[in-house]
């Protein structure tokens, strides 16, 4: 499928395959045949001109659709037919392409929230208060203060979500996504609308993600972005994958320049169409 | 099998009153996202006019009709322009507490205006009643189902052939879209809700010479109008016309064949089910998608 | 400063039936409890999870009905052959029947509203009280009908066999309302302010959020639904067994309503609003009723409905407590809305 050979990391095993997944709204087809792997440890882009099926592939994954025809596994575990939440719970968490964060709660309880996943105590136990509620309630909140500092929004703890500036409610929405403790992060456009010093923290940020042995897999039009962070770049169109490979082959691709159609690949020129 | 024929007549009859309760219901959900919990209350307030023309001024019946679907209208327009004028853009539940406040400080109202004594209204149509072979209907029933399937199909009529019709429908597809078009939102949610509450207050002055006319006559009639809507699936109006013949025939069959008493509960059991099984309504188109 | 104010709360609550000797103000107290009580259960559902459920009075009237039909026992004919009869059974026996039964009914709206949220849950709960109040209404062999279930037992208190005390009098109902309220505060409050009630506020802030970092959203929302009607069914099994009289207007949409302008005059989602609330619309009508008839006093409910909406959409409670940290500084202990308000500084001291 892809017009250049696959480069990068290959000895490693697959950690997410997608297998000929086909989403159709009625008539309407938004993925055709999507065909790709995201090994451990890989930081993957997802691109591709608006409407071309980025979203609708996320949502596929994460169990907020189901994909008309095909298949996902995740480490062995088909993801096909599960909740979002149950997604979740095999460590697969996603960030939204419209910026979605608990609003009325302030960062530290979005913090908290994220956590969900991390308590185990029950609803019983909670009403009977018992010992090891308290002591979980602690660790929760120790652990949300490392996650607030390794993100750097530590000092916003108490201001509320929606009141942080654009750039920073972002940040917040990865450290809610981190919280739940992924194994690999789905990023839809998480630097979309940030100016060019925040991108590039953000590009630090994505390093230190990748340090801590979360694979990536990338929605981002900010070419500058998925040149600099990604191993490898999967490039959508109509629905269907037109090539796949390492950034440097990707912009020099044919097909995908006309993809582009003069947006061009290269550099920061890659407008939002 | 005499039997059964009554019955789907009854269901007929009944079901074309049902239609109309439903339709301005779903109408106002559909374009404008609002439960309307006061159109009980607008089907009170025509009775009453009609109570209140016919009976205490002594108006032509005809007339009066006439009369109490105009002030619906207006009583409509009042609504929209003081109360949900200044929440737009608010959230759906806002508006339903907003609406379920109304709904009370009418009933009550007329509660204190008209007491809690039920009223009757003459009707100038013969007593007897008009005998079809096995069956019989009275007059005043057949001159209620005529007026009700022609206030539907002239409702069907403002919506798919008039200007007004078409910015309706223009905001019910995609209300930012048609504002950014030069529809002007404001004045078609009035006349969306001006329209749904001439439409409840028409059934309420048709039904109320049938029935008595009491304060809480709105109550049922709002359950049974939300049965309706939600039969046909919310804002969809083919769907509430259908969905009123339904509920007319689910309550017409439980009455005659299972227990008078559970005449009313048929509609909201069916309810319960339908939403339990195919939970936006038997006709819901498909929602958006991509 | 607030476990003061909690402490003088609660001194004047116990109090009560010591300085305030008129039986019937004490009556009003009693009734108020109860309907306080069943906000608090609305508010959890309403409040913290965001479902708006108008038919709460249903799960009310069924720990009312539950309660009182097995405190006095009933003999149904269910078929020709079949007969179904329960003696009558102790108060408290009857009482926690009642909750679990209502608990039940909770249970099975959380699975409804599963599949359904918004208007379509509005209606659905709605539906499921008219259908209930209308079951109390036909099924005259089990509930009697219209005529209404009379001579209900009061409580009684004691170890079986070595002594009991039935209480008749309005003092020691007052002090059994008391109780429960706060015991269903104390759980109420627990659920709340923990992971489990995170996640409710979770569900109600940004669903799709919610459910991507692994909340069960639905899991949750039964959840809050079984506690939620739990509660409501034991204020209904105290006013069951207070009034001693329940008829199938109880499950009239009026006292839902009743209900739902307690939370949101208060606060929803505040543990406090429900309390508040519920005071102020278990004694205005004492206020009103010398100089205005039911129809006025419901006028002035939809009235205030509305108003309360528009002008002061969060509640009572929010507002007195932005004004008061405006002025005095903030509050010592957290609402769940603002939870923890971090506190990293305190974790790095200890």
């Amino acid at each position: 499928m892809s017009a250049i050979p696959n480069t990068a990391a290959p000895v490693l095993e697959p950690v997410l395959e997608i297998e000929h997944v086909a989403v159709h709204f009625g008539g309407l087809v938004a993925v055709a045949d999507m065909n790709f792997a995201v090994h451990e440890g890989e930081v993957v882009s997802l691109i591709g001109p608006n409407g071309a099926g980025k979203t609708t592939a996320f949502n596929v994954i994460t169990g907020f659709l189901r994909p008309t025809k095909g298949r996902i596994r995740y480490r062995g575990t088909v993801l096909t037919g599960l909740r979002p939440h149950e997604v979740a719970d095999l460590g697969v968490v996603r960030t939204f392409q419209k910026t979605s964060v608990f609003d009325t709660n302030t960062v530290f309880e979005n913090i908290l929230i994220g956590l969900h996943r991390r308590g185990r105590c029950t609803a019983w136990e909670t009403l009977l208060g018992l010992p090891r509620v308290r002591a979980e309630e602690k660790r929760l909140r120790e652990e949300a203060v490392e996650i607030l500092e390794f993100v750097g929004i530590a000092r916003r703890a108490s201001e509320l979500g929606g009141a942080l500036p654009y750039g920073e409610q972002r940040l917040l929405e990865v450290a809610v996504a981190l919280a739940a403790r992924p194994s690999l992060l789905l990023l839809d456009e998480p630097v979309s609308g940030m100016n060019p010093a925040e991108t590039s923290s953000f590009m630090r940020l994505l390093a230190r993600i990748r340090a801590r042995n979360i694979t990536v897999l990338l929605v981002e039009h900010d070419m500058r972005m998925v040149m600099g962070v990604s191993d490898r770049v999967v490039v959508l169109n109509h629905g269907k994958i037109i090539a796949e490979g390492p950034p440097a082959a990707i912009q020099q691709n044919p097909e995908v320049i006309r993809a582009y159609l003069g947006h061009g690949v290269r550099g920061e020129g890659a407008k939002r169409a | 099998m005499d039997q059964l024929l009554q019955h789907l007549l009854n269901t007929l009859i009944l079901g074309g009153t049902y239609a109309l309760l439903g339709i301005g219901l779903t109408l106002i959900f559909g374009i404008m996202k609002v439960v309307n919990f006061t159109h009980g209350e607008l089907y009170a307030f025509g009775a009453y006019m009609m109570f209140f023309f016919a009976m205490v001024l002594g108006l032509d019946f005809f007339a009066t009709l006439v009369i109490a679907v105009i002030l619906g209208v207006a009583l409509g327009a009042l609504i929209e322009i003081t109360l949900l004028r200044p929440l737009r853009g608010a959230n759906i539940d806002t508006t339903m507490l907003v609406m379920i406040g109304a709904w009370i400080v009418m009933q009550n109202t007329e509660q204190l205006v008209w007491s809690g004594i039920a009223k009757s209204i003459n009707t100038p149509f013969p007593v007897e009643p008009l005998v079809l072979g096995p069956v019989s209907v009275s007059w005043v029933r057949v001159f209620v189902f005529v007026v009700a399937v022609l206030l539907i199909l002239g409702a069907q009529l403002l919506i798919h052939r008039t200007k007004l019709g078409k910015a309706m429908r223009a905001t019910f597809q995609d209300r930012d879209t048609a504002a950014l078009m030069g529809v002007n939102i404001n004045f078609v949610y009035t006349a969306t809700f001006a329209l749904g509450s001439g439409l409840a207050a028409a059934a309420g002055a048709l039904l109320g010479p049938v029935f008595v006319v009491t304060p809480t006559m709105g109550n049922l009639a709002a359950l049974k109008a939300f049965a309706i809507v939600i039969l046909g699936g919310l804002g969809n109006i083919k769907g509430a016309t259908i969905g009123g013949f339904i509920l007319a025939f689910v309550e017409e069959m439980g009455a005659g064949y299972v227990s008078s008493g559970y005449r009313d509960a048929m509609g909201f059991l069916l309810i319960i089910i339908v939403l339990l099984f195919k939970p936006t309504g038997l006709f819901a188109r498909a929602e958006r998608i991509g | 400063m607030k476990t003061a104010l909690l402490c003088l709360w609660l001194a004047v609550l116990l109090t009560v039936p010591l300085w305030l000797t008129d039986l019937y103000f004490l009556h009003i107290l009693i009734t108020t409890g109860i309907f306080t009580i069943a906000a608090m259960s609305l508010n959890l559902l309403l409040g913290f999870t965001g479902q708006l459920s108008l038919g709460h009075v249903a799960f009310f009237g069924i720990g009312a009905y539950t309660s009182a039909l097995l405190s006095l026992g009933f003999d149904l004919q269910l078929t020709e052959s079949y007969r179904f009869a329960v003696a009558p059974k102790p108060v408290w026996l009857a009482f926690l029947a009642g909750i679990v039964v209502a608990g039940f009914f909770g249970w099975v709206i959380g699975r409804i509203s599963f599949k359904v949220r918004g208007a379509y849950f509005v209606i659905v709960t709605i539906s499921f009280a008219e259908v209930v109040r209308l079951v109390a209404l036909n099924w005259v062999d089990l509930t009697e009908g219209p005529m209404a279930l009379s001579a209900i037992p009061p409580f009684t208190f004691g170890i079986p066999g070595l002594w009991e005390e039935t209480i008749y009098k309005k003092q020691p109902n007052y002090y059994l309302v008391l109780g429960v309220a706060i015991l269903s505060y104390l759980v109420i409050r627990r659920l709340v302010l923990s992971r489990v009630g995170r996640a409710m506020i979770a569900l109600r802030e940004n669903e799709p959020l919610a459910t991507s970092v692994g909340i069960d959203v639905t899991r949750y929302l039964i959840l809050a639904a079984v506690v939620s009607a739990a509660i409501a069914g034991a204020a209904g099994g105290l006013y069951a067994h207070y009034v001693r009289i329940i008829d199938p207007d109880i499950f009239l949409f009026i006292y839902t309503v009743t209900m739902v302008i307690m939370v949101i005059t208060g606060g929803k989602g505040t543990l406090a609003g429900p309390i508040v609330g519920g005071l102020i619309f278990g004694i205005l009508p004492v206020v009103l009723r010398s100089f205005a008839g039911p129809e006025i006093q419901w006028i002035i409910y939809g009235a205030f409905m509305i108003l309360i909406v528009f002008f002061l959409p969060d509640g009572i409670v929010p507002a007195i407590r932005s004004w008061w940290e405006g002025r005095v500084g903030p509050l010592a202990e957290p609402e769940p809305a603002e939870l923890s308000n971090a506190r990293p500084a305190e974790r790095q001291a200890e």
